[in-house]
């Protein structure tokens, strides 16, 4: 790509990001006639698309959630498939952060584009890596993108999780998690960590949990909270969606230490405004370290920043000599962490 | 100092008052003397250490990282000492954390240039929570929801002893506390109080409730005007006398006019006020003698301060607290004439049979330095705390004003992601001035109300705080007005708060500057 130029060909618009020569959006936030989906959170997955192209394991979470709405056709890929829409060549690429996520990769004209969707670079047992692709321009999200988000190894937090549950026997855990991706990976991280008891689901959870097994994601033995008995989850792990851990569902639960695992929690405020007694930073997106990592890896010399905080991310690749802006995208709010948000965004 | 930051962290999202009795109990049981009597003093904020400025954690912190990310960082999470320990780079070939107590003592000995180089090397030294630990201790207010009495019942677990012997010899040792923690766990007799010129805990009222009084008979009580000055205790022993704030605080050295005219043996309770010989001083009057570093001979002659007594402890070595009320009354008041000085009198008793004249008189007070009416039981002994069903408090009725929200700023700590902290202001002809900031007086739902009106009604930006269109009237209840050179408006309000959200009332409809202006005492 010559000096200063910029890519012209993929361009924000009101109803998402809009590539010209192929005639579709990248996660759509309005129906659209051809969409191709990153991955199955509500805030990129959205019901009511014609024709969408996605990997198998996100259409399959997209048809769990959405059913019959979840598009009128659909093009299932696998990672690496390369696809040609109009003038544009198309590629997923594993994003790491859910199961099926992806990266989409776009060539047109010689120029190469990537579109990161959301993505961590740290270890997770129930998806593929992230895999860098050095490009011209690089789209990247934006969630933790402040230099205080750096997320400690997972497996050491699900270690003070399991320390918490040794010390206080007579107690429930009851872990708030997402639906999509949080709660199977930190299932799975238990499991590697040895626990092997079952762990009990709110009934939010027990779709997506089943879905992860069918698609081969071993998460032990798991079972549902209704129907049993309050004495029954005495010492036990239950987990719930987040919003569950205020409403009167979780007073069926005896004296719980109320945990939530999200990288939010690497705030204080932010722990003691969900009540998280016992604040777990397990978080599915790139921390610092990993967003800036990743923009030096991929090489590119344009860097978009999406969704989150902005500004930081910006600054920080300009301060590496390379044209940078932030895209606001209609949708979603400034701060991107108020309650909803996060449930949906999976944070 | 790892085990201290991890109590302090796991405090700081603690649910309730057992939980943290839990934890503060189990790390005095397992940390060794003398960094559990440190800890303990910090977490009831008697540490007296060489406090770090912000400034300066703010230039060690520049000196390490970006000074654009800092700003981003700090404006989004609203805490210096949490967004510094999470900024600071990580040093993986440091050595072993230093220990509490090590940190104490360097402190104690270094010279105030020194103070940054050991921070920045501790600082090195710890991880993200040891970081936020440290940089609480050293600036101050540790904000983890405890109490110094929540922390003095933790002490009670260690042994047999009760919370209210142990808040006694609580304030005759100095942290580490060694000689405290010996006597608790019953290695050593109970430090002696006679010789030394303590503070004794005080007994504290509850607020009346509204509908309290149709439970309560008069006839019980007995009725004192609340004088609006500050609340102190007056040691006096062998020639030499020393003044507490209400937290126990050794203040004597900011009064030297006061304590140059006492003599006497006792223990005396009452309030802080401006006496001059014509009467009493206001507390706009008061607040010139407070936080001030020096206190020159002007102020001293303009603003002379003086205590209105109302209770006595210990008249010489004869202990009163355990007297009913009206004995100790009457001790007091003996006292009192035994030693006569401008500087001293006995608070006058209010006649109070009944409730109807006595909201009266509390409607309107004699005089503009009283701010309610106190009722104490009569049979009432001297109990240090806040004790059920003794005294109450009886505040006169706030001043109300209607005013509208002008700008908004993000809170800190828990609220540091919603907008609450709101200035408001009130009608000079067609415009609107800035005549003061709340930031309470709202419930949670209504926070997230008002946090949702600001992000929908943003006019303009400047770094953290926004503008917003001026169209909310906020009902604002106040204690008082004094007149403010720092304000645009001319006048200040004191301990203004959100009393209503008038989401039905027009902006035009909201009250002009010149009805504050009426009110300045």
């Amino acid at each position: 790509m010559a000096e200063g130029k910029r890519l012209n060909w993929l361009e924000p618009r009101p109803g998402g990001l809009y590539c010209i020569p192929g005639d579709f959006y990248i996660d759509p936030m309005r129906k659209a006639e051809r969409a191709i989906i990153t991955h199955g959170h509500a805030d990129h997955a959205r019901p009511g698309n014609n024709h969408v192209l996605a990997t198998h394991e996100t259409i399959a979470i997209a048809e769990a959630r959405y059913g019959s709405n979840a598009g009128r056709s659909f093009q299932r890929v696998r990672y690496g498939e390369v696809t040609r829409i109009g003038d544009v060549s198309v590629r997923l690429v594993s994003a790491g952060h859910v199961l099926g996520s992806a990266q989409v990769v776009l060539e047109h004209g010689g120029e190469r584009i990537v579109v990161s969707g959301d993505y961590k670079r740290s270890r997770d047992p129930t998806c593929a890596p992230f895999e860098v692709v050095t490009c011209d321009a690089f789209i990247t999200e934006a969630t933790f993108g402040l230099p205080v988000f750096r997320h400690p190894p997972a497996s050491a937090e699900v270690g003070r999780l399991l320390a918490s549950v040794a010390a206080a026997p007579e107690r429930c855990h009851l872990v708030g998690v997402y639906a999509l991706g949080k709660a199977q990976r930190v299932i799975a991280l238990l499991r590697e960590a040895g626990y092997s008891d079952t762990i009990y689901l709110h009934g939010a959870l027990q779709k997506l949990c089943a879905l992860y097994q069918r698609l081969g994601v071993d998460l032990g033995d798991l079972a549902p909270v209704a129907g049993l008995p309050k004495q029954a989850l005495t010492g036990r792990i239950v987990l719930c969606p987040p919003s569950a851990l205020a409403d009167r569902w979780s007073q069926r639960m005896p004296d719980p230490v109320t945990a939530v695992a999200s990288g939010w929690m690497r705030i204080r405020a932010r722990a003691r405004q969900r009540g998280a007694e016992l604040p777990l930073i397990i978080s599915d997106h790139a921390d610092w370290d990993e967003l800036t990592a990743t923009i030096r890896d991929v090489e590119a010399g344009e860097i978009w920043v999406t969704h989150g905080r902005e500004d930081a991310l910006v600054h920080y690749a300009r301060s590496l000599g390379l044209e940078a802006r932030a895209l606001s995208l209609v949708g979603r709010e400034e701060d991107g962490d108020t309650e909803t948000e996060m449930e949906e965004a999976g944070c | 100092m790892q085990a201290f930051a991890e109590l302090l962290d796991r405090l700081s999202t603690a649910p309730g008052r057992n939980v943290r009795l839990d934890l503060i109990a189990a790390y005095l049981k397992s940390t060794p003397d003398p960094d559990r009597g440190y800890a303990l003093a910090s977490l009831a904020g008697d540490l007296k250490l060489r406090a770090a400025r912000p400034s300066m954690i703010r230039e060690l912190v520049a000196e390490r990282t970006d000074p654009e990310l800092f700003r981003l960082s700090y404006d989004y999470i609203g805490d210096l000492a949490e967004t510094v320990s999470l900024l600071w780079p990580q040093d993986r070939t440091a050595n072993a954390t230093p220990r509490l107590s090590e940190i104490i003592g360097a402190l104690g000995a270094a010279k105030r240039g020194e103070v940054p180089d050991l921070v920045a090397g501790w600082l090195d030294r710890l991880d993200p929570t040891g970081r936020w630990a440290l940089l609480k201790l050293i600036t101050g207010g540790l904000r983890v929801g405890v109490s110094g009495r929540l922390a003095r019942t933790a002490l009670t677990r260690l042994g047999e002893a009760d919370l209210s012997a142990t808040e006694e010899v609580w304030h005759a040792v100095e942290p580490p506390y060694t000689a405290l923690f010996d006597w608790l766990e019953g290695r050593a007799e109970r430090p002696s109080l006679a010789e030394a010129m303590t503070f004794r805990p005080l007994m504290l009222a509850h607020p009346l409730e509204a509908g309290e009084q149709s439970r309560l008979d008069l006839a019980d009580f007995r009725a004192e005007w609340k004088w609006d000055g500050i609340r102190v205790q007056l040691v006096l022993r062998g020639g030499e006398g020393r003044l507490f704030s209400r937290t126990g605080d050794d203040i004597s050295t900011a009064f030297p006019d006061l304590m140059q005219t006492l003599a006497g043996d006792a223990v005396l309770d009452g309030e802080l006020l401006v006496m001059r010989p014509d009467g009493i001083g206001s507390f706009n009057d008061l607040q010139q003698r407070l936080n001030r570093k020096t206190v020159g001979a002007k102020l001293q002659a303009e603003h002379p301060v003086g205590i209105r007594l109302y209770d006595i402890l210990f008249d010489a070595d004869r202990d009163c607290r355990y007297l009913p009320f009206t004995e100790r009354r009457q001790v007091l008041a003996d006292w009192v004439a035994r030693h006569a000085s401008p500087r001293l009198d006995l608070s006058p008793l209010v006649p109070a049979t009944d409730w109807d004249r006595l909201a009266e008189a509390r409607a309107d007070p004699p005089h503009p330095a009283i701010e309610g009416v106190m009722l104490k039981r009569a049979d009432s002994p001297y109990q240090a705390g806040r004790p059920r069903g003794l005294w109450f408090k009886w505040k006169r009725e706030p001043h109300r004003v209607d005013c509208v929200m002008m700008y908004a700023q993000r809170g800190h700590g828990r609220r540091s992601s919603l907008y609450s902290d709101f200035t408001f202001g009130a009608w000079r002809g067609d415009a609107l001035v800035p005549v003061g900031k709340a930031y309470f007086g709202f419930t949670d739902a209504e926070l997230k109300e008002l946090d949702r009106f600001v992000r929908n009604n943003t006019v303009d930006r400047y770094g953290p705080v926004r503008a917003v269109e001026q169209s909310l009237v906020l009902e604002i209840a106040f204690d008082g007005v004094n007149r403010s050179r720092r304000h645009k408006s001319g006048v200040a309000m004191r301990f203004p708060r959100i009393a209503r959200i008038r989401w039905d009332k027009p902006a035009a409809e909201a009250d002009h500057v010149e009805t504050l202006e009426r009110l300045i005492a």
